[in-house]
């Protein structure tokens, strides 16, 4: 089955002689939510934009939904739905204007129902008549996912699209989101919010100064760079770590009460029973104990760093 | 072809005409009318005819071409000018359309919005000063071809511009002193001969001669070079165009 977004050793190169892009490679599968990750000027937007046909491309090919994005422009653009990251709305258009206004624009016919049940799923009914200009912010948003959804697109881009709405506005994002997957459409998202692609994403694709230098499914990353710590509180101060384990991964709080042990997700638990027959065995005594795993966004800025 | 977003972009440019009608439609008939009711009714009683033409009929062709030029070059350059400045041009540019789509959309509604101004501008001369149309088909082709024209120019500023005072400098600083020189109030064989010379190299000389035979039968230069004039015109217009699109020319980076 051929993959919805398919980018093979794609080059940007700027006027001003920037490299955004450096041999990019990537395949996204229909009905995938994807989550591109990177810090601020890794070349997510570029990448997004050379898709969208917003930037044009440099060397290297672009397919969407089969089509080539430069030979094929039409049948590529009218598969992809797009969400910018920027809130670009027309302020004097209604809200029922501006999303039907998208929808011709992508070449399909009026569908006066289509965009009603848009508008209602993203909360936007009661405001169809508004101008843009008087809604809020988040409100705002979501007019931004009603035009990218108006021409029921197979591919949808969400470019920071949780940025500076609130949490209930987020939760419901989300679950659209989640929806639109059961319906088959591919979600391509770039977020700053970790959090949001550890919730949803099915893989996660890491950026770094234009190159590509992960893409992993996300509960394979997860467990594959994913770290945990043990953390044990102590009955009694220690001075310092013992000698019978100065060759563990064991670090010991500065006021002496806690010991800390970290290991990789995918070792076996038999690195903590030595540990702790260890301690048993030199008679440290320990009132709790605790495990934590490192979350997604510790192993993105650990990657990120490297 | 997309029809459907030619006629999307169509429609929301007519749209924003009908919100702005003040603007758009009134502001320039009421001013236009200012100079018929000052040049054409009060100094123009006092003035003697030319080519055999009342000085108040005689100034309706070019005034009528002093709004359609202003308002071509206005309506295009503002109307594509607008999502480069608020950003919503991502859209056209991620829609499935081609340049001619985006032209015709942008253009076509540009030209619709001249047009009608100017027959408005037409019909409301006719309450100061009195004329007749000897070539009402001419007339209206001169009309509908010179909005086309200016208003692919207008296209043409609007993607150059990046700020709003680039979108004034043209209108403002070339277009209307080359219509003031280019015998809107005068005809060019009253000028000089060395001017009568400079003038040909004004394009809108040709403009305002053409439309000017549509309505009386005289004109400064021979009506095919008028028609040719304009075409030449029109065709470096749509070479450039074509040329922003297929470099993306302050669109595409």
């Amino acid at each position: 089955m051929q993959p919805d977004i398919s980018v093979q050793h794609l080059n940007k190169i700027y006027e001003d002689g920037f490299q955004a892009l450096k041999d990019v490679s990537l395949e996204i599968h229909n009905g995938e939510i994807f989550a591109l990750l990177g810090p601020n000027g890794a070349g997510k937007t570029t990448l997004i934009s050379i898709i969208c046909g917003i930037v044009n491309p440099g060397n290297g090919e672009v397919k969407a939904a089969g089509y080539d994005i430069v030979r094929q422009y039409r049948q590529a653009r009218e598969a992809i739905g797009l969400v910018p990251q920027e809130l670009n709305t027309d302020s004097f258009e209604t809200v029922w204007d501006a999303v039907s206004f998208s929808r011709g624009l992508f070449g399909k016919a009026p569908k006066p129902s289509h965009i009603e049940k848009v508008l209602k799923d993203l909360s936007l009914w009661d405001k169809r008549d508004n101008r843009i200009m008087s809604l809020s912010g988040g409100m705002k948003r979501r007019v931004m996912i009603a035009k990218a959804l108006s021409h029921e697109p197979r591919i949808l881009f969400l470019d920071e699209p949780t940025a500076g709405v609130d949490v209930e506005l987020r939760r419901d994002m989300w679950e659209m989101v989640r929806k639109l997957r059961e319906n088959g459409t591919t979600i391509i998202l770039t977020t700053h919010y970790i959090e949001e692609a550890e919730e949803m994403a099915d893989r996660i694709g890491v950026i770094r100064q234009g190159e590509i230098i992960l893409v992993e499914d996300k509960n394979s990353l997860m467990s594959k760079l994913g770290r945990k710590e043990l953390r044990l509180q102590l009955m009694h101060k220690l001075d310092k770590i013992p000698g019978e384990l100065t060759l563990e991964p064991v670090e010991l709080s500065d006021d002496g009460y806690e010991l800390v042990y970290t290991f990789d997700s995918q070792q076996q638990q038999a690195g903590v029973a030595g540990l702790l027959r260890t301690l048993g065995d030199l008679g440290i005594e320990y009132r709790d104990l605790q495990t934590r795993e490192s979350s997604l966004e510790e192993i993105f800025v650990g990657l990120v760093h490297e | 072809m997309n029809l459907y977003g030619v006629k999307s972009i169509y429609k929301f440019e007519m749209a924003r005409m009908r919100r702005t009608v003040m603007q758009s439609v009134l502001a320039p008939v009421i001013s236009t009318s200012l100079y018929f009711v000052v040049f054409g009714s009060a100094i123009g009683s006092r003035m003697g005819d030319i080519d055999n033409v009342s000085y108040g009929a005689y100034i309706i062709p070019g005034l009528v071409m002093l709004s359609l030029l202003m308002q071509s070059i206005s309506n295009a350059s503002f109307g594509i000018y607008m999502p480069k400045f608020s950003g919503t041009i991502y859209e056209v540019l991620s829609a499935p359309v081609s340049y001619v789509e985006i032209v015709l959309g942008y253009v076509g509604a540009a030209a619709t919005k001249s047009t009608i101004l100017g027959l408005i501008i037409l019909a409301t001369a006719r309450m100061f000063v009195d004329y007749s149309v000897l070539h009402p088909f001419w007339m209206v082709s001169f009309l509908i071809l010179t909005s086309i024209t200016f208003s692919l120019f207008g296209f043409i500023i609007g993607i150059w511009a990046d700020g709003f005072e680039k979108l004034q400098i043209v209108p403002m600083m070339i277009v209307t002193p080359l219509v003031f020189l280019g015998g809107t109030f005068y005809s060019i064989d009253m000028l000089p001969e060395a001017w009568q010379t400079i003038s040909l190299f004004n394009p809108v000389v040709y403009l305002i001669s053409g439309f000017r035979w549509a309505f009386y039968g005289v004109s400064d230069v021979h009506v095919a070079i008028s028609v040719g004039m304009t075409l030449v015109f029109l065709a470096l217009c749509m070479t450039t165009i074509w040329w922003i699109f297929k470099t993306g020319y302050r669109l595409r980076s």
